[in-house]
């Protein structure tokens, strides 16, 4: 059995208007970036409150490298995080900011420097916080969550205001993080950029799991799909009717109709629609990924 | 234990070092150390007296042992109305801005991070309180030649040790103060509320009840701290005073301590 960064089983969080986090179980090994994904209100960050000691859980355990989550100074100093967005002092500059995290953390204020130019802020670090870009404090998020070299990474919307340069470098910091042996576990909207970089995922639909595995493993539950689109709007509905007649799951989602099948029915449904007399004007093969397995398991269909 | 203290204590220092804040804490009590005590002496021969609430301090008063510190003790109740208004927004600012939950990230001791946070504040005000005194004494002692009152006896043994007993009954003050300020900041969260709701007590709400009946200052907090600032006044004794004060920042205190190693970091 490989050595879990992250355990938790049955972990509980309970208000007053029901649970916001319910019952949930997932490993995370180490060494291994595992994507964090549900939709808006899922219990996300509520769970990531709790395995950092900032909500106490309802009911339930979990474990932090070994380290039970309601002990968390035994494994704080060696887990980085930054949750739901950057958090710091407007008036102080960013260096001054991470001196201030370094200090209360033990860590030598000499890695200052060398994370500011790591996240790319090395020019603006005398710089005042409150001057900053949206994805310059999300670097510096980063900067701050990087401060104790840490074992297991905890990263809440990381990419969220970056350009696609700056997703690209995030991308690549957490992949050389990894190599190097640290777990990260990150919670991002970007399914896509999740995709590339995830091995394992953890997915939350109404503070429940729906799964947590290996991402492979939820690709391969998955039924391979076409996309359809017709020449007319309102003959979609025609061609959902006829894929379910067959026998073939099927919805629209964003005027495109999905339906369930393998590559080799994309032909059947061809003659069918011409048949039918609906002309299409899409009809393409897709293999599950991400996004349309998110959609899909989770329920949250546009 | 000790070293996480130090840590502590110098980490919310670079916050509580930064010119604005510093500099900007320091003018206030500058301006108001010249303020009071300038008007202590030029208003020395005004009918409508030179003390607080139209008191008259005369020259025979002003060239006591006690002279070189009459201004400072006036002082005391304005310069711990700054010290809740610093220590208040100190502390609220962590659950405005969302930076508490940083902070326990790296130190997850909570009532460390509190005896800390309160040390490292604590040490700012004993440099409001240094700063007030010399500033204070300073134009007292620069006015006073010019206002024929004596200074001989403001500097021998007996002045001293009314220095360094007003310095201490000043800094408890300021002291007390900034911990109801602490406390309102993790009742609230939000540093315009606890700020506001603390100077409209200690201002309004205290004075107006006071002016109502006056034997509730015997009582109220604002009104123990400011007697403890000024040694103790005719109407309540400065035991009294520290003895009450003392009780109402006790209880503050561990309200402080229970909301803040309890409460969920939500934010």
């Amino acid at each position: 059995m490989p050595q879990l960064a992250i355990s938790v089983s049955d972990l509980s969080k309970k208000y007053d208007s029901g649970f916001a986090v319910s019952h949930t179980n997932f490993q995370v090994p180490a060494g291994t970036i595992c994507g964090f994904v549900g939709p808006n209100g899922a219990g996300k960050t509520t769970t990531i409150r709790m395995l950092l000691g900032l909500i106490s859980p309802s009911g339930g355990t979990g474990r932090i490298l070994g380290e039970p989550i309601t002990s968390p100074e035994k494994y704080l100093s060696q887990v980085g995080a930054m949750i739901e967005g950057p958090a710091f002092y407007p008036a102080l500059s960013g260096a001054e900011n991470l001196k201030v995290l370094a200090t209360l953390g033990g860590f030598p204020l000499e890695r200052v420097d060398q994370l500011l130019a790591q996240v790319g802020l090395a020019d603006r670090g005398k710089s005042k916080y409150k001057t900053y870009s949206l994805g310059m404090k999300q670097r510096l998020g980063i900067a701050a969550a990087l401060l104790p070299n840490p074992k297991l990474l905890i990263l809440d919307e990381p990419t969220n205001g970056l350009d696609p340069e700056g997703i690209q470098e995030i991308r690549q910091l957490l992949r050389s993080l990894a190599d190097n042996g640290t777990t990260v576990f990150v919670s991002s909207h970007l399914l896509s950029e999740l995709e590339i970089i995830s091995e394992y995922l953890v997915m939350l639909r109404k503070g429940e799991v729906v799964f947590a595995g290996p991402m492979q493993d939820l690709f391969d539950a998955q039924q391979p799909f076409m996309l359809v689109k017709t020449e007319n709007k309102g003959d979609l509905e025609k061609i959902i009717a006829l894929a379910e007649s067959a026998g073939h799951k099927a919805h629209i989602r964003d005027g495109v109709a999905h339906i369930e099948g393998p590559a080799e029915w994309a032909g059947v449904l061809n003659k069918l629609a011409f048949e039918a007399g609906i002309l299409l004007t899409q009809l393409s093969p897709q293999l599950p990924n991400l996004e349309e397995t998110f959609f899909e398991m989770t329920g949250d269909q546009k | 234990m000790i070293g996480s203290l130090t840590r502590i204590f110098f980490a919310e220092w670079r916050k509580l070092r930064r010119p604005t804040l510093l500099l900007g804490t320091m003018g206030a009590v500058a301006f108001f150390s010249v303020l009071v005590s300038s008007l202590l002496f030029l208003l020395i021969d005004s009918p409508q007296g030179n003390g607080d609430r139209g008191v008259r301090i005369t020259r025979e008063m002003l060239s006591l042992s006690s002279g070189s510190t009459q201004a400072f003790t006036s002082i005391g109740n304005l310069l711990g109305i700054i010290a809740l208004c610093v220590f208040a927004a100190q502390t609220a600012q962590e659950y405005s801005l969302g930076t508490l939950r940083n902070l326990l990230v790296r130190q997850p001791g909570r009532i460390r991070l509190l005896i800390g946070k309160l040390a490292s504040m604590k040490a700012f005000a004993v440099i409001m309180t240094l700063v007030g005194a010399v500033i204070s004494i300073g134009v007292s002692y620069a006015l006073a030649g010019s206002k024929d009152v004596s200074t001989e006896l403001w500097f021998n043994s007996d002045g001293r040790l009314e220095i360094a007993q007003t310095l201490l009954n000043v800094f408890i003050s300021i002291l007390g103060f900034g911990i109801i300020g602490m406390v309102l900041g993790i009742l609230f969260r939000s540093p315009i509320s606890s700020i506001s709701l603390g100077v409209l007590w200690l201002l309004i709400v205290e004075n107006i009840v006071g002016a109502v009946k006056a034997s509730t200052l015997e009582w109220l907090p604002g009104s123990q701290l400011a007697t403890v600032a000024a040694g103790g006044t005719e109407t309540i004794s400065y035991t009294h005073a520290l003895s009450l004060s003392g009780i109402y920042v006790g209880v503050a205190l561990v309200i402080a301590t229970v909301l803040f190693t309890k409460r969920d970091v939500a934010n």
